[in-house]
């Protein structure tokens, strides 16, 4: 489903993000990418959603290279990916309603579909009291919870998350990993970047682990060491 | 939904999305919309400098004539076939007869002040005038012609004797065209500045715009990646502009109303009878019309062409 051919990133600066990776990801998957700050885990995610192009190699989703695609095909291409960022990413003169009514808009849904899915998806993360707040007046686990809700309501394909609790306290960390987990069982592959050891211990799934632009072990059911 | 229904559920949510943005944003949309204000004003100017030239060239132009001075033994019916042979040319727009005894009076009314010369008057016994035929052409561009004409001989002198004493036009000539050389160099400096600073307001206000949009750089990157439409993002921000240019203009015609009745006055005393508040109420609708405009355009085109650098994600 996910292939990244022997891809390697080289930035202007000459500096290597990423060598010759080649990994493949199966629909369904959990898959965690860890690794140190710099071993390429966010240059990685960036490649799959097209934000950098990659200097040699290819990325594929469903066998199409992602990188041969139209402005329109990458705009529908994205709606199939939901993303979930460190510093959550939410539009800060937004609602949370808004805010997740907003990806809804541009993925051309309904005004009925809008108004029967956000509170839907709101239940699933527990925000349904915070519905009218802005950003800026929520904490940080509920910002992250935010940004997953919207991430998810347009049912994509794939999860990306990069460093989700990164900004979060071990409970709130919990939490945020416990859906992200719901959400896999309920069918949607999660690839999530992180260099928290609980995390990775407490999932036993899938771990790739990244050092300095290259792939350095893939386990099944893997434990977080390097 | 049918995609007309999808067409305008997208434009109500454009709409609604560029109302929000400007609301919300209160403190910048306030700061955009004062300079843009500023810039509506400096075009308004545009408006006003051009018809106080306009006017003050057309109140000179009309001062302008010809003064055909007869010698006192021409007789009244010479004078008046002249005048009437004028009157049949198309660029003569009227004909004054001023005969010898009115000429006369109004001479002494204007010196009644001064015994002098109304004693020196009463000592040459004869009245020394001559008759007058005013002239106006139907534009000052004519007079040469009207000029050239009273020059041919046989108009002037029936009998073979010239009874003209002097044509003014040749001695106000020079005054004539040196004046009219400065209200046009005047008009044409006038455009160059006003034209000078308009420029660099529309720059400003593009560049008060451009901030408000990179301000919104990292939202424009995250709407890109949940895989909005360049028209969906690109939308509410050319919104925002067009509303940024409508308060703005609304809020200039308002302002402009108390500054030229400021400024009426002034402005009848120092440009021959203009007055710039009786003006602006005249052509209101002309001068709304240009500055909502104008306002409309900076603040979509700005909005457009700011937002999409940010759209390269």
């Amino acid at each position: 489903m996910i292939l990244f051919d022997r891809v390697s990133k080289v930035y202007p600066d000459n500096s290597v993000a990423l060598e010759e990776v080649t990994l493949s990801i199966e629909p369904k998957e959990f898959v965690s990418i860890v690794g140190p700050s710099g071993a390429g885990k966010t240059t990685l995610l960036k490649l799959f959603l097209a934000e950098e192009k990659p200097t040699q190699g290819a990325v594929y989703y469903d066998s199409t290279n992602i990188n041969t695609l139209s402005k329109k095909e990458m705009d529908k291409f994205r709606r199939r990916v939901g993303m979930v960022f460190q510093d959550f990413r939410l539009l800060p003169n937004k609602t949370v309603y808004e805010n997740i009514a907003f990806t809804m808009e541009a993925a051309g849904r309904t005004d009925e579909d809008i108004e029967s899915d956000v509170p839907h998806v709101l239940e699933l993360v527990d925000l349904t009291s915070k519905v009218w707040n802005f950003p800026r007046e929520l904490s940080g686990g509920e910002k992250q919870r935010v940004a997953i809700a919207r991430a998810l309501v347009n049912e994509p394909d794939v999860i990306i998350a990069d460093e989700p609790t990164g900004n979060l306290d071990p409970a709130n960390t919990y939490d945020i990993v416990q859906i992200l987990k719901k959400i896999n069982d309920l069918g949607t592959t999660v690839i999530l970047a992180t260099h928290n050891k609980g995390i990775i211990d407490l999932l036993k799934k899938r771990v790739i682990a990244m050092d300095r632009g290259k792939v350095v072990r893939d386990d099944k059911s893997g434990k977080y060491f390097i | 939904m049918t995609s007309k229904e999808m067409f305008w559920t997208k434009v109500k949510r454009i709409l609604r999305g560029g109302f929000i943005n400007f609301w919300r944003d209160g403190t910048v949309s306030f700061a955009s919309v004062l300079v843009m204000m500023v810039t509506l004003l400096v075009i308004g100017m545009i408006s006003f400098s051009g018809a106080i030239l306009d006017t003050t060239l057309a109140e000179l132009s009309n001062k302008i004539d010809i003064n055909v001075t007869f010698v006192t033994t021409a007789t009244e019916a010479d004078i008046l076939n002249i005048k009437q042979s004028l009157e049949t040319l198309p660029e003569v727009l009227l004909v004054t007869y001023v005969s010898r005894e009115e000429a006369l009076t109004a001479f002494k009314e204007r010196h009644s002040n001064d015994p002098s010369i109304l004693a020196a008057l009463d000592e040459l016994g004869e009245n020394p005038l001559g008759a007058v035929l005013n002239i106006k052409a139907r534009d000052p561009a004519r007079y040469p012609s009207v000029a050239e004409f009273l020059q041919s001989e046989n108009v002037l002198s029936p009998s073979g004797i010239s009874i003209v004493d002097r044509v003014n036009y040749f001695e106000n000539k020079a005054a004539i065209d040196k004046l009219t050389r400065i209200i046009n160099s005047a008009d044409r400096l006038g455009f160059a500045l006003t034209i000078f600073l308009a420029i660099i307001s529309v720059l400003i206000a593009f560049n008060t715009i451009r901030l408000t949009i990179y301000i919104a750089r990292d939202e424009i990157s995250v709407m890109r990646l949940v895989g909005a439409s360049t028209t969906y993002i690109r939308g509410p921000f050319v919104v925002v502009g067009i509303i940024y240019g409508l308060t703005a203009g609304i809020l200039t015609l308002l302002l402009l109303l108390p500054i030229t009745y400021w400024l009426g006055g002034a402005t009848e005393g120092f440009f021959i009878g203009f007055n710039i508040f009786s003006y602006y109420l005249r052509h209101f609708l002309e001068i709304a019309l240009i500055i909502m405009l104008s306002g409309i355009c900076i603040g979509s085109v700005s909005s457009f062409l700011a937002i999409r650098k940010y759209l390269k994600v």
